[in-house]
């Protein structure tokens, strides 16, 4: 059975990936959430920007690249809505950080684990954001707590698919 | 030192990026309207916006080709679905044509103006914002082709939302079902106001500012109330989806869009809107009645202003048969039958007429016509009697010609709202049967319609009648 948490005698194997990697799938995953829900608005509970972040930081095991990576993207997705810039930003850049640093210690490439992580990260990406929102942009905002989650168990599952298909992309460092 | 910052680098790192971002955020939060558009924002949709574009241009274009040169199959049975559709959609029409007349002849009677979508530009919808915390579309015009910011966008089936940002080729629209989003909306059944904000997730909006204690049911319609001078009056919104008690005495309404917001792909963007009142040459065919009033006998042109007999000559103290008719293509408002008599007015009764119009007018107006129009508008009675008169705004031309006339001449049957008699000629040679028998009333008490709105009463002086 494979260990869910590493000790100090395994090795974490650390990736990387190709500079164009590293550039066309962030901007893939922001124009797919900008148009995805052109077709069908319910597809906006998909957050394709935040499953990119945590799949590079739990890859690269890099704080600094988690929270570069989660700093671009939320600022990125900032700018395609009407929301003061940074809300998002701010949300992402946490969650790179908290995930690269929880990628040297957990495993990260089954499934199960996959699937717990991104649904713990949603919620707490989401938490922040209403947050910074209600509380620091005094933006009118609900939260309800029966769609978050279903919003978090779309995106855990949606998780196991996407990393699945990306980990041919990673390269051992 | 070194091993300091060497140790904690992720941790300064953080709090760095951090630090920044709530500087940024603290910047907009504080001076929101002098820091315009980021730069940021501009190149996030540079780089994203053209590539949707390009995704949903060759969509169409792939869609196009496939529907309109290959995929022909059921393109038969549908037309001729669409011609039966056709067929009794013209049905509805001719019934929807009258009633729209007599609503722009009503409106006219009140000098009514709304406005009018003018100019619209259809605009193809290439992006959203990717959250559900904010409903925002990207069209593909923007200030080249005239779009300006808070500029009304539709589709037929109803309200989008409004235009936020304007970009060169693109533009950012707020829809209605964005928390930060309002509209000034009317129930339909009630014409209850309210204004209509967005929720959380965006798939519905609720109805604020209706009182518990007013009656709301689920599937209203609501329409726009042009009150917040973007949306122009009368677009439909949606429909009342719930309603139940909410906080502070008010009803908590919620509302489900006309227009299908959750797929919406075309989209018209009013540009301009003009503010005009309806015209009269609009109000269809040419009735029977309208002919032989203009075939009555006419009054001397209008004398000019400081004439020596400027205290009221004939043609201005009451209105002509030809000129109180409603006559299509008269422009002269109110038109359809009523002469504007000003608040207060000595009135001279006309034989078996109406009355009366300007201060100080001169007996011997043998003028007909129905008068009034304005709520402040008193109809003469006959016998020289000081009277204080409840004045009729009319559904009808034809009310205060009936208060006038109904002292001589004694019930008659009157036209239907709208109709635009020449009223206050002599009834029995001039006026033709109306279609639509009133009940009749007693000379002295013949009432007019029922006023649309609360009149000022004034005492009008009558003057002796003449030419009886």
């Amino acid at each position: 059975m494979a260990k869910l948490v590493y000790d100090s005698r395994d090795q974490v194997e650390v990736y990387r990936f190709s500079w164009p990697v590293t550039f066309l799938l962030p901007a893939t995953a922001l124009i797919l959430q900008a148009f995805l829900p052109v077709r069908a608005r319910t597809l906006n509970i998909v957050d394709l920007p935040l499953l990119v972040t945590i799949f590079f930081a739990v890859s690269r095991r890099n704080p600094i690249s988690g929270l570069a990576t989660g700093a671009v993207l939320g600022l990125a997705q900032d700018a395609l809505t009407h929301l003061p810039l940074g809300v998002c930003g701010i949300a992402k850049t946490l969650i790179g950080y908290i995930a690269s640093s929880l990628g040297a210690r957990i495993d990260v490439e089954n499934p199960g684990s996959r699937f717990l992580m991104t649904f713990a990260f949603y919620l707490v990406h989401n938490a922040i954001y209403i947050f910074i929102l209600r509380g620091l942009a005094n933006q009118p905002l609900g939260f309800h707590w029966a769609h978050e989650m279903i919003a978090a168990l779309v995106n855990g599952l949606l998780a196991v698919i996407v990393f699945a298909a990306l980990d041919p992309l990673k390269l051992r460092e | 030192m070194e091993p300091f910052f060497h140790r904690y680098k992720n941790v300064l790192a953080l709090g760095a990026v951090l630090f920044a971002q709530f500087l940024v955020l603290a910047a907009q939060i504080k001076k929101p309207a002098e820091t315009g558009t980021p730069l940021l924002r501009i190149w996030a949709l540079e780089i994203v916006l053209p590539v949707e574009r390009g995704i949903v241009h060759t969509q169409e274009w792939v869609h196009d080709s496939w529907n309109n040169y290959f995929y022909l199959r059921n393109v038969r049975r549908e037309n001729e679905s669409l011609r039966q559709q056709l067929e009794q959609t013209r049905l509805q029409q001719v019934r929807l044509q009258e009633d729209a007349n007599q609503a722009r002849r009503i409106q006219i009677l009140l000098g009514f103006k709304e406005q009018f979508i003018h100019k619209t530009i259809a605009a193809q919808v290439i992006g959203t914002s990717g959250s559900e915390r904010s409903q925002i579309i990207y069209i593909d015009k923007g200030s080249n082709d005239g779009i300006k910011p808070d500029m009304a966008v539709i589709t037929p089936e109803g309200v989008v939302g409004k235009v936020l940002s304007v970009y060169p080729s693109s533009a950012q629209v707020l829809e209605i079902t964005d928390p930060t989003s309002g509209v000034g909306a009317v129930l339909t059944s009630s014409r209850l106001h309210g204004i209509l904000k967005g929720t959380v997730g965006g798939t519905e909006s609720t109805l604020n500012n209706v009182m518990m204690d007013e009656k709301v049911n689920v599937g209203d319609e609501l329409i726009t109330s042009g009150g917040d001078r973007i949306f122009p009056k009368g677009l439909p919104i949606g429909k009342v989806s719930r309603v139940a008690p909410g906080k502070d005495l008010f009803l908590d309404i919620r509302v489900r869009p006309s227009a299908p917001l959750d797929q919406v792909e075309e989209v018209l963007v009013i540009t301009d809107t003009e503010l005009q009142a309806p015209d009269p040459k609009d109000l269809g065919p040419i009735r029977a009645i309208d002919i032989l009033a203009q075939r009555l006998p006419g009054l001397p042109p209008k004398p000019p202003e400081g004439a020596p007999n400027a205290q009221g000559t004939p043609a201005q103290g009451a209105a002509a048969p030809n000129t109180g008719a409603a006559t299509p293509g008269n422009t002269s408002a109110p038109a359809a039958g009523s002469a504007v008599v000003k608040p207060s007015t000595t009135a001279t009764p006309a034989s078996g007429g109406a009355a009366v119009t300007k201060p100080n007018p001169t007996p011997g107006s043998t003028g007909a016509g129905a008068s009034t129009a304005k709520p402040t508008t008193t109809a003469a009675k006959p016998s020289g009697t000081t009277t204080t008169n409840k004045p009729a705004v009319l559904p009808a031309a034809t009310g205060t010609a009936q208060n006038a006339t109904g002292a001589q001449t004694p019930a008659r049957k009157v036209s239907p709202p709208g109709a635009g008699t020449a009223q206050g000629t002599q009834p029995s040679a001039t006026q033709p049967k109306p279609p639509v028998k009133q009940p009749s009333a007693p000379a002295q008490t013949a009432p007019a319609p029922k006023p649309q709105t609360a009149p000022k009463p004034a005492t009008t002086e009558a003057a002796p009648p003449q030419g009886q």
